[in-house]
């Protein structure tokens, strides 16, 4: 465990040093400019927008964070040579791999919850500002605890692309790991197209494929209930739980084969 | 010699040729003005269906932009005296709500204000009624129990396209569903035997004053006015007629001022005077009034 955290620690730092936090900076700027400027032009949907904006830049963050720097998790250590040393030292490669998916989802979780504060400051800000006859428009409250939900979700989604990254990175390329991604991110994105393939096609072969790969590849849009908790509506905690659920167990499943197949290299 | 550039001189220079750069592209701007407008009226992607999959992810966000869109199209087309694009006036309204709507379906101001924009007979808004009721029948299909869709429906036939019949079927429909305020059913039956009316007009356009949507009640204000307007034009006309026209044969103001007719050149409820035909004593509220268009306007695009 201890040498897990050791690993962990060191990709957070690293990522400090790769100046990742810079993207709050950015986060910020743009949700502070997006408040000032909505007001002028969105006929009182403004918090609806922030919320939006909000929630889609916090996932669209992570997801390059999750992506860029998952993908040279190992392969950078592999390029730089330092994989010698560090496989010298009493760390297995289970620990190695567990502990590099950990840092990273650390980077994400610290880079999560700051964007998160961020939003609900602008967000309490407007509530603060705004009329009571504009908030009586309002479908949901400016600083609406339910937003949680559509974080926690972007959260364990970001982990699900942490974990593909790395599972392409132990055998590929950085570029080809980028690649591989980012198409599973897109196809996982359009899965339920797959699962409604019997509407559109009569043979019964493709629609066993369509049906295994919707079974197969990531369940992204699972993940996505920005649009249901931005206006108020319920999304229950057993949807939540079960997403969660089914993140945790594909997580597990890809960790468990990038550590096979590391284990497997030979670094000679 | 660059690298001789201590850093001050070096932020220095880079600001000063930035700034070179936007003067010169100012002093281009001006000299060989370039033709944008017709840029904002290009809809690269017309299918709500593709946009819904190239915005994967995205799509509440999507559906912000082309609502914002949807407002500046809306408001630049209005406010334009001289339309520079003759005839093509709103014609991207309906599929940038379209649009907005399909990629956030529970986006409730932009049925509800969009349909305004849509059955507001041009040139105030697109004179497109049956596209105002197709935009809350998509509402209506992403929110069954919400009441407001088929309010506003049954208030754009009755308003709008006069079909007082439809009007009641839709308020009866609105009041069948949960919360609906205890008034609609009375409006429905009124529907049923009245015809064109002022006053259910007044008492609907009241109802939505307590709209929860500020910029909802400010049209309601609006058509208020214009409601008053239409019957403060009314006695003027009549006026006008007893007096007749001047001995030289026209129509005017210090004529009717002359006459004892009026007190002096009447304003409309947005206090801009009125005008009246010099030729046919028709009276009418100003190009300049914010009344204007008057519901009653038959201006259609060409």
């Amino acid at each position: 465990m201890r040498a897990i955290n050791t690993v962990a620690v060191n990709v957070f730092r690293e990522s400090v040093r790769d100046r990742v936090p810079y993207n709050l900076v950015i986060f910020a700027v743009l949700l502070m400019g997006a408040s000032y400027l909505l007001g002028q032009l969105t006929a009182g949907q403004d918090v609806k927008i922030i919320k939006d904006l909000g929630l889609a830049a916090i996932s669209l963050f992570g997801l390059f964070i999750a992506l860029f720097i998952g993908i040279g998790l190992v392969s950078k250590e592999v390029e730089r040579r330092s994989i010698y040393a560090l496989l010298a030292k009493p760390v297995s490669r289970a620990q190695f791999i567990v502990g590099k998916y950990l840092g990273l989802v650390l980077t994400l979780a610290v880079n999560v919850s700051a964007m998160t504060i961020a939003l609900y400051l602008v967000l309490s800000y407007q509530g603060w500002i705004e009329s009571a006859e504009m908030k009586a428009a309002w479908e949901a409250p400016a600083a609406d605890p339910a937003l949680l939900k559509a974080v926690a979700l972007i959260g364990i989604e970001l982990m699900l692309v942490t974990a593909i990254a790395l599972f392409f990175s132990t055998f590929s390329t950085p570029l080809l790991s980028a690649a591989l991604t980012l198409g599973v991110y897109i196809a996982g994105r359009f899965n339920a197209d797959l699962k409604n393939f019997d509407q559109i096609v009569d043979s019964q072969l493709t629609i066993w494929m369509a049906r295994a790969a919707y079974h197969l590849l990531p369940d992204f849009s699972a993940f996505d209930v920005k649009t249901q908790v931005v206006h108020g509506l319920a999304v229950p905690g057993g949807y939540i739980a079960a997403t969660a659920a089914y993140g945790a167990l594909y997580i597990g499943a890809l960790l468990i084969a990038a550590t096979l197949i590391f284990s497997r290299r030979d670094f000679k | 010699m660059i690298g001789a550039l201590t850093p001050p001189l070096a932020v220095g220079l880079a600001v000063a040729a930035l700034s070179g750069a936007i003067a010169v592209q100012s002093a281009r701007d001006n000299s060989y003005p370039r033709e944008d407008s017709d840029r904002t009226r290009v809809l690269y992607v017309r299918s709500p269906a593709m946009m819904k999959r190239v915005t994967f992810g995205f799509q509440a966000l999507a559906a912000d932009v082309y609502w914002i869109r949807a407002l500046q199209h809306y408001g630049g087309d209005r406010l334009q005296k001289q339309p520079h694009h003759a005839g093509r006036k709103y014609e991207l309204l309906y599929p940038l709500l379209d649009i907005a709507t399909s990629l956030d379906p529970y986006f409730s101001i932009a049925y509800r204000f969009g349909a305004i924009f849509l059955g507001e007979p041009y040139p105030g808004g697109a004179g497109r009624p049956d596209l105002a009721v197709a935009l809350l029948r998509k509402g209506i299909a992403a929110a069954p129990t919400r009441w407001q869709y088929y309010h506003d429906i049954a208030f754009v036939y009755y308003w709008r396209v006069r079909d007082y019949k439809a009007a009641a079927l839709w308020f009866q429909r609105a009041a069948e569903q949960p919360g609906a305020p205890n008034w609609l059913p009375s409006v429905a039956a009124s529907m049923l035997t009245r015809t064109e009316d002022r006053a259910t007009a007044r008492f609907m356009w009241q109802q939505l004053l307590r709209s929860e949507q500020v910029w909802i009640r400010r049209t309601a204000e609006r058509s208020l006015l214009q409601l008053q307007a239409l019957e403060q034009i009314d006695r003027l006309q009549a006026a006008v007629a007893a007096a007749g026209p001047t001995p030289a044969g026209g129509y005017s103001w210090s004529a009717m001022v002359a006459r004892g007719r009026v007190a002096g050149v009447p304003l409309d409820p947005a206090q801009t005077p009125y005008e009246i035909d010099p030729l046919t004593g028709r009276v009418r509220v100003s190009r300049q009034s914010p009344l204007f268009p008057m519901p009653d306007t038959s201006e259609r695009p060409q």
